[in-house]
């Protein structure tokens, strides 16, 4: 089996690889949107959806209408509807890129997971080796530049649709994601600053992020939400302005906008853009789980490595070193972690009601961008100070 | 497999920057030169310089064409007609023609690149800090006046759509 997998060409194995994390990413994205629905229901007293079911699940006893209350089997309905029903295209629009809009949606959303790692394990000499398809040096400035290339979908889809209402769905689209990638890009660098320590090489890499979230000693093992709030803060309300979620849904606003830049799309391509948008809130919310919320470790100052330390001490079973387990154990910590902060997205967007777009472009001109330069320059002068008292 | 690959990106580039200047739908030429920045940052990663790559799609593919796409979707230039060519563009444009045929010969000429100094690029490529270290060292000065000229913009951009009371429109 691994002489088999070896032995494959290393094109072959990135393809299967790649493969593998969108046949992950594409399903939690699709369940995200049923999850949505269940939460915003739960949130506003009512059952949300539960009848869809599968008629040979109906007939166990209990498990059967369970998971019907449940509402799973609206996922398929969902996919299977998108899948098959009629793909209206207006006469007006421009239908090349119309046609792209929805896949070059896709494409950001699918390609920066790539460089994003999702767990780790430990090699025989107790290194921990990241779960990651490209571990690259440059890691996060690689999710910053792909996920920038995610607006060009809202702008063609917009513009492609030839009508008054997704052409000013996609203009507050780009002038917003625009707008709050500066604050974002800012508020992770006191991070960088953190991490990297003058003589060591530098680096941008998210792994590194988490090694030094996962030290020994009471600092080393401080995640970095508490060391640095404001920058954590700052990152979180632009991810909601970057993946428009409400408070910050100006491209879409079905307030007054019908639908937005999707007005005029329907059947498979829309739910494309929705995938996509769920796609972004997870490469989003991983990225912000690896950045200050320790990625895969358990709890603040207990690492990975002190969790299987202590599983393997209690069991004594060689099953609880073994690289598999500690790989799916990890794995599943960073999802649950990633999975929490989805559910806070959907806790705001059925909580705060939405701006305006004025006070959209307030925020993030006038409020959080000088809030993260401020912070960018106190952190750079703390962290300055202490590295030189330090050594 | 990187010859491949510098084919693959090599056409892209060159084919999408012929694509800029000979379409006539300006959102098709900005989508055409998105392309083409794509393609030269996939040459940037086969030499190795990941930084520069992702700058430039972060800065160029993320934020300047998308401001380009924004301001031609907001000027709406569907409907103009060709301008048809003027004295002043066809100077200019030979003026361009000689310098690349003049680089061309060159290169024709001398029959390859200089190789860079192994020494002065002091492991660049994925490494930040030799980017940095030059940055605040031996382009201080170049960095500096960048930085000038930006702050000029932006205070252009800041004075010319602020609206000053008792001041006419100037239009």
């Amino acid at each position: 089996m691994i002489d088999f997998w070896s032995n494959l060409h290393p094109v072959v194995q990135g393809l299967i690889k790649g493969l593998a994390v969108i046949m992950v990413i594409f399903p939690l994205a699709g369940a995200c949107s049923l999850a949505e629905r269940k939460v915003s229901a739960w949130m506003q007293g009512r059952p949300g959806p539960n009848r869809a079911i599968v008629p040979w699940i109906a007939w166990i006893p209990f498990v059967g209408t369970f998971l019907q209350r449940l509402g799973v089997f609206h996922l398929m309905a969902d996919g299977a509807k998108f899948l098959f029903k009629e793909e209206p295209v207006p006469g007006h629009v421009n239908k090349v890129y119309f046609a792209l809009a929805p896949a070059i949606a896709m494409m950001p959303a699918l390609t920066t997971i790539t460089v994003v790692p999702f767990g780790a394990y430990f090699n025989a000499a107790g290194d921990a080796i990241p779960l990651v398809l490209a571990n690259v040096d440059v890691g996060l400035l690689a999710v910053f530049a792909v996920s920038s290339l995610g607006v060009y979908s809202l702008i063609l889809a917009g513009w492609a649709s030839n009508s008054k209402y997704p052409f000013l769905g996609s203009v507050r689209a780009s002038a917003q994601l625009i707008s709050y990638e500066l604050s974002m890009t800012l508020s992770v660098i006191p991070v960088f600053l953190w991490i990297n320590a003058p003589g060591a090489p530098g680096t941008m890499s998210l792994a590194k992020v988490v090694e030094f979230q996962s030290l020994p000693g009471f600092w080393g093992g401080t995640w970095f939400v508490f060391l640095m709030p404001l920058s954590a803060f700052i990152f979180l309300v632009s991810l909601f302005a970057e993946t428009n979620r409400q408070p910050f849904d100006m491209p879409e606003s079905e307030a007054d906008l019908v639908g937005g830049f999707h007005t005029e799309y329907g059947a498979f391509k829309w739910s494309l853009f929705f995938v996509a948008e769920y796609s972004h809130m997870l490469v989003g919310s991983g990225v912000f789980t690896l950045l200050f919320f320790g990625g895969w470790n358990p709890l603040p100052w207990i690492s990975l490595a002190d969790l299987v330390g202590w599983l393997h001490h209690a069991t004594h079973a060689a099953w609880t070193i073994h690289p598999l387990f500690v790989g799916v154990l990890s794995l599943g910590i960073f999802l649950g972690k990633v999975l929490t902060l989805i559910f806070i997205f959907m806790w705001v967007r059925w909580t705060v009601p939405r701006f305006r777009y004025d006070q959209v472009m307030k925020l993030g001109w006038q409020k959080l961008l000088p809030l993260a330069i401020a912070n960018l320059i106190l952190y750079a002068l703390a962290i300055a100070f202490i590295q030189k008292s330090a050594s | 497999m990187a010859p491949a690959l510098f084919h693959l990106f090599a056409l892209l580039t060159v084919a999408s920057a012929v694509g800029v200047v000979a379409t006539k739908n300006a959102v098709t030429a900005a989508m055409s030169f998105l392309l083409c920045l794509v393609g030269v940052a996939g040459l940037f990663v086969q030499l190795d310089a990941y930084l520069l790559a992702f700058l430039l799609l972060l800065v160029y593919a993320g934020a300047v064409v998308a401001l380009f796409l924004f301001i031609i979707m907001l000027l709406d230039t569907q409907g103009q007609k060709n301008w048809g060519f003027k004295k002043f563009p066809i100077f200019v444009s030979l003026i361009a023609l000689g310098l690349l045929l003049t680089g061309l010969g060159t290169f024709v000429t001398r029959g390859q690149l200089d190789a860079p100094n192994p020494n002065a690029a002091g492991g660049v490529g994925a490494a930040l800090k030799p980017y940095a270290y030059q940055l605040f060292t031996t382009y201080l000065l170049p960095v500096q006046v960048m930085g000038f000229l930006l702050l000029i913009a932006m205070l252009g951009v800041i004075v010319l759509s602020k609206k000053i009371d008792g001041v006419e429109d100037v239009k």
